[in-house]
């Protein structure tokens, strides 16, 4: 009989001493420094709509990588960031740039079907990259991601406040000097980094939970945007780590306890924000 | 640097000191705006043409016209931000874009849909700071500079809440508080009163009032009402038939002319007190609609006709303070 298993693992302790979960862990250190620090930009310049079509817009990148023969997270980068670039040429605003960030996103979708339909192991990778796969992270990915954090806090060091600034209103920061098509520029080229070390994590379906709402309940409960980064990253890390910890005690996908970790936080915020009234 | 935020002891109140300018300017010292046959196209369209005038340093401006005349394209080709088509336009002597560190740019609805935590006084800082690359701390000085102007623009009290909580005027002298904090020598302003119920748009003319008078900042202000900002304008650039003209205030004011700006018939009123009101006519005939480009009107309009300049003379808002006589005047 095929009945849903709800059997808690009594190994689980061992399990967690296993290479593929050591690697699952640093990957979650990794994703949850960036995702916090960049959750911060991306929801003071109103683009999480463009942050999610990023993560869509990588997955015909992810398949068609595997029909090649290449990497996944090389091809998913490389259309996240051609696609960051094609947004942040579309248009200055968000509002604007809606229509289109959609309507390349659907399409983007249709074609990483189309690239997994052509072959079985593209079809077999299919659920992990729209899903996650985190406890198949190996320990090169690891560096990358490790590489690429160290390159995210160093470029978000040196512009910090002038991206702060033109995230707030782009024009007063242009007419202040402020590079603004640079910011702009660095900043989806970031997000697009950001999205494609996270979708191992969480797959492109359920990015916004890793990326976006440990931000949103970080801006609830601190006053300043460094205070929202930190509070953001330890969030993120909470909910990955418990996402694996618990989907090794019991037998549940940890993308499932790792999104439903950040919304239960992000609700608890909610509902003290809306108390605290 | 053109003044500089005291703050008394004993009351706890703002000075203004080390003022340099005054109402006309200084003689010798470039004008704050000198526009030379200027026009600006945008998407391929004339928005406006032939801006020929100059206002002076230390004044207080309004940039008038119908929706669509190119009121903040003005201010930002003013800022660079907007390349002119031709002519060229001067801001204190240089070429738009290159004053920019002495001007404070107030941008319409500012921060009005912000989602983030940024708190009033984080706004105020980056106005100082949000320019600089680098993690440098913020310095004591500058955060002590944040709290002077945050006083000044009567927003000290709200320093530690988040811009998110602030109301719509509150919001608007964050933005101020945030243009003023790098001391420029002039201010410009979009729209800062549209969205403000009327004790708002109070309080930002005052604080407008003090920046003009008591640190000598050069004003310019996009409006679409002139009501509130009467009592301190001193002229007024008006985007008429697709050419900005300045004129000074008693000029300005005069019913014709404003009927002819916003295409509706509108009438200066001035009270027993002396204040004066620009309000739409109550008797205007059903299905007339104001003719807005008959050419010899727009002769008639354009700035340096005498008789226009002779007949205005009688509304100078100054003059008609002890006035006692309800003058209602209408075309």
């Amino acid at each position: 009989m095929n009945g849903v298993r709800f059997a808690f693992d009594p190994d689980w302790a061992i399990t967690l001493t296993a290479p593929f979960m050591i690697h699952a862990f640093e990957a979650g250190l990794c994703i949850a420094i960036a995702a916090g620090v960049m959750g911060y930009f991306t929801i003071a310049r109103h683009s999480t709509f463009t942050a999610h079509a990023l993560a869509d817009i990588g997955l015909p990148g992810a398949t068609g990588a595997v029909l090649l023969g290449l990497p996944v997270t090389f091809g998913f980068g490389l259309f996240a960031l051609l696609g960051a670039v094609v947004i942040g040429m579309l248009g200055k605003k968000a509002s604007q740039r809606e229509v289109a960030t959609g309507s390349v996103l659907a399409f983007a979708t249709g074609l990483g079907l189309f690239f997994a339909r052509m072959s079985s192991a593209a079809s077999q990778q299919m659920q992990a990259i729209l899903f996650g796969s985190i406890l198949s992270v190996t320990g090169t990915q690891v560096k990358g991601f490790a590489i690429f954090d160290i390159i995210l806090l160093a470029v978000l060091a040196l512009i910090y406040r002038p991206l702060l600034f033109s995230s707030l209103d782009e024009q007063v920061a242009q007419a202040k000097g402020v590079p603004i098509m640079l910011m702009n520029g660095l900043f989806m080229a970031m997000m697009a980094g950001v999205i494609t070390i996270a979708v191992p994590a969480v797959g492109t379906l359920l990015i916004f939970a890793l990326v976006i709402t440990p931000t949103a309940t970080a801006n609830i409960v601190t006053s300043s945007p460094f205070a929202a980064m930190i509070v953001a990253s330890v969030l993120c890390l909470v909910a990955i780590y418990g996402g694996l910890l618990i989907s090794v005690m019991f037998p549940m996908p940890p993308s499932f306890i790792i999104v439903t970790l950040s919304t239960l936080f992000w609700a608890v915020a909610k509902v003290y924000e809306a108390l605290r009234r | 640097m053109v003044g500089t935020y005291d703050i008394d002891p004993a009351d706890g109140r703002v000075a203004a000191s080390n003022v340099s300018v005054t109402g006309d300017g200084k003689p010798g010292e470039p004008p704050a705006f000198e526009f030379r046959d200027a026009s600006v196209r945008r998407d391929g369209r004339l928005i406006w043409s032939r801006g020929t005038f100059t206002i002076p340093a230390g004044t207080v401006t309004a940039i008038v016209g119908t929706n669509g005349a190119g009121k903040t394209t003005m201010m930002k080709t003013e800022l660079g931000l907007v390349p002119l088509h031709g002519g060229s336009i001067r801001i204190f002597g240089c070429k738009p874009g290159h004053m920019n560190g002495c001007i404070g740019y107030v941008p319409q609805d500012y921060a009005s849909d912000i989602e983030t935590n940024l708190t009033a006084r984080q706004s105020v800082t980056l106005g100082l700071t949000g320019t600089r690359f680098g993690l440098r701390p913020v310095r004591a000085s500058e955060r002590d500079k944040v709290r002077q102007v945050m006083r000044f623009v009567g927003i000290d009290d709200q320093a530690g809440r988040r811009l998110s909580q602030l109301s719509g005027g509150q919001r608007q002298r964050v933005a101020i508080a945030q243009a003023l904090v790098s001391e420029p020598k002039l201010i410009m302003l979009d729209e800062p009163l549209a969205n403000l119920d009327l004790a708002s748009q109070r309080e930002v003319v005052h604080v407008l009032a003090r920046l003009n008078q008591d640190l000598g900042v050069t004003v310019q202000v996009v409006a679409h009402d002139l009501n509130m900002l009467l009592p301190i304008l001193d002229g007024a650039v008006y985007l008429l038939d697709g050419h900005p003209h300045y004129a000074k205030m008693n000029e300005v004011l005069d019913a014709k002319l404003l009927t002819h700006l916003y295409g509706t018939t509108v009438q200066v009123v001035t009270t027993p007190q002396g204040d004066m009101f620009v309000t739409p006519s109550h008797d205007e005939p059903r299905g007339v609609v104001p003719d807005t480009h008959d050419p010899d009107e727009v002769a008639y309009f354009h700035v340096g006709h005498t008789d226009h300049v002779r007949h205005s003379g009688r509304y100078d808002i100054h003059d008609n303070a002890g006035d006692s006589r309800n003058q209602e005047v209408s075309q």
